[in-house]
């Protein structure tokens, strides 16, 4: 597909980083609004900041002009450079994920072969961030927390990449474009009403996927790595000021990336079904979708990162033991059961 | 015959760049006094070399670089070494003495060999990497090698995986 200007190499890539700032900063903003100061106090019957605009809406512009004014602490005994380095290195993390998220027919970072495989690799770069953090702060609490954040990750890394597995049998493609448009353009037993999300058959990867990524962003109940009462806050204990809400922005903003990409797996990403407007292929599609693509994605978005934050908000902390145990002997099995059963189904029908 | 409108000058410029970062950090793995450090250089050295794949637009070689080498082996060896001996500063004991003295010839070898053995290999071959008929960079080509002529050097590889499982359950099991 044309689009009617032609935009210089410089400027195509002025915009991409705009549109990845966008992408990541928007998401975090508002899940922090939406669901951690309102949500969370609705549900503990209070009404969450009210003062700083109408409903406490600019209340997150107070907390980051609060938090850039702060002193900028580095503890005598910390390993400075390292110390520095690390928010950056969770936060690159980050960036680099939302870097293969399709948004539309051509409203895309970058696709290509690799893509879903390419995402469960970086998301992996945030662990190292975080021990870096815990160790280089010299502090025990840090370091426990950024170990058994360590652990958690590498535990729970594991059946993330084994649930999307049946995805990608299905899709026959690791390309996330691929993966929506034949999501949007398959139809179930003849009947192409609602395209074929992969959440139909792929329902026990789903969960499995979003448990992960419920460990995988340390939300409650897999808050062990931050555990305020025994780990005052974990491998961010030592950290002030403006580090300190680099930290925060990439939890929000991973959380938001992560729903993202569970929607482009088994939502339907930014495509609405082709058989509505009489589409059959990518180049037939009108270019209005790459406004309402994106639209599409982060109603999706706020869908899936509004049930993450529910489920923190409702469930009280697993004990390590019980983490490790469950991500060992529940998840990894169930989803190894479920990518035997996908790869059955395909070579069957 | 290489001609001049055949040398790729910002991709020539990306590699000397990515090569010269690489250098430096595989340098500060050997000289620094402190364990973490050298081992943070490394996964510089990494990341350098996945970089490298992406410019020889081999992406899922790039991308397994970064899964299997930053994501597992040096997140791993991290955590072992800050479980064990997470000291920070300087370390004296870290190095051993006179390690140059046989570390650099047998690094000098080791180029020499690789020099002689690419050179030997592609001379002047060139991977086609642009245009429609290149499928250079596609999974599905590299998964049909894998299991159908290479299919027996990849179990052989799986049994070696199983052999350190086993190993590893047999060291860490005490009873």
């Amino acid at each position: 597909m044309n689009l009617a200007v032609t935009i210089p190499y410089w400027g195509q890539s002025l915009l991409r980083v705009l549109g990845g700032t966008v992408a990541v900063l928007l998401p975090a903003g508002t899940i922090v609004y939406l669901f951690l100061f309102k949500m969370m106090s609705f549900m503990q019957s209070r009404l969450g900041p009210m003062e700083a605009g109408p409903y406490g809406s600019m209340q997150l512009f107070a907390e980051v002009g609060k938090w850039l004014q702060k002193e900028d602490i580095t503890p005598a005994r910390a390993d400075k450079r390292v110390f520095r380095a690390a928010p950056l290195v969770v936060l690159v993390s980050t960036f680099l994920l939302v870097a293969v998220v399709p948004f539309g027919p051509d409203a895309y970072f970058t696709q290509f072969d690799a893509g879903l495989f390419y995402m469960l690799a970086v998301s992996s770069i945030s662990t190292l961030g975080i021990l870096m953090a815990g160790w280089s702060s010299a502090n025990k609490y840090s370091l426990l927390g950024g170990l058994r954040a360590a652990g958690q990750l590498i535990a729970y890394e594991l059946p993330m990449v084994l649930s999307v597995l049946g995805v990608v049998i299905q899709a026959g493609s690791m390309n996330l474009q691929t993966i929506v448009i034949k999501q949007n353009s398959d139809s179930i037993f003849g009947w192409n009403g609602l395209g074929y999300p992969y959440i139909a058959t792929q329902f026990v990867g789903f969960l499995v996927f979003m448990v992960s990524v419920q460990a995988e962003l340390t939300q409650t109940p897999f808050d062990m790595p931050i555990a305020e009462s025994e780990l005052v806050s974990g491998y961010m204990t030592e950290y002030s000021g403006f580090r300190f809400l680099i930290f925060f922005i990439a939890e929000f903003a991973t959380a938001g990336v992560f729903a993202l990409i569970a929607s482009v797996l088994f939502l339907g990403g930014w495509g609405i079904p082709f058989s509505w407007f009489g589409w059959h292929s990518v180049d037939s599609i009108d270019n209005w979708m790459n406004v309402a693509g994106p639209l599409v994605m982060v109603t999706k978005m706020m869908v899936l990162a509004g049930i993450i934050m529910w489920v923190r908000f409702s469930y009280p902390r697993f004990r390590e033991d019980q983490l490790q145990r469950f991500a060992w002997k529940v998840l990894i099995p169930v989803s190894l059961i479920n990518i035997m059963l996908t790869a059955i189904f395909k070579v069957a029908f | 015959m290489m001609l001049a409108s055949d040398i790729q000058v910002a991709q020539n410029i990306g590699f000397g760049i990515i090569a010269a970062v690489m250098v430096l950090a595989a340098i500060r793995v050997v000289t620094s006094k402190n364990v973490v450090h050298a081992a943070l250089s490394l996964i510089a050295v990494m990341a350098g070399a996945a970089a490298q794949y992406l410019l020889l637009s081999a992406e899922f070689v790039a991308v397994t670089q970064v899964l299997v080498y930053i994501g597992a082996v040096m997140v791993l060896f991290l955590f072992g070494v800050m479980l064990t001996r997470a000291k920070l500063g300087k370390d004296v004991d870290l190095d051993n003495k006179g390690a140059w003295a046989y570390g650099a010839p047998i690094a000098l070898l080791m180029l020499g060999v690789m020099v002689y053995v690419l050179t030997k290999g592609f001379k002047d071959t060139k991977i086609s990497v642009s245009g429609k008929g290149s499928n250079v960079g596609q999974n599905s080509l590299l998964s049909d090698k894998i299991f159908s002529s290479y299919a027996l050097p990849f179990w052989a590889l799986s049994f070696v995986l199983l052999a350190a499982v086993i190993g590893a359950i047999v060291l860490a099991r005490k009873d």
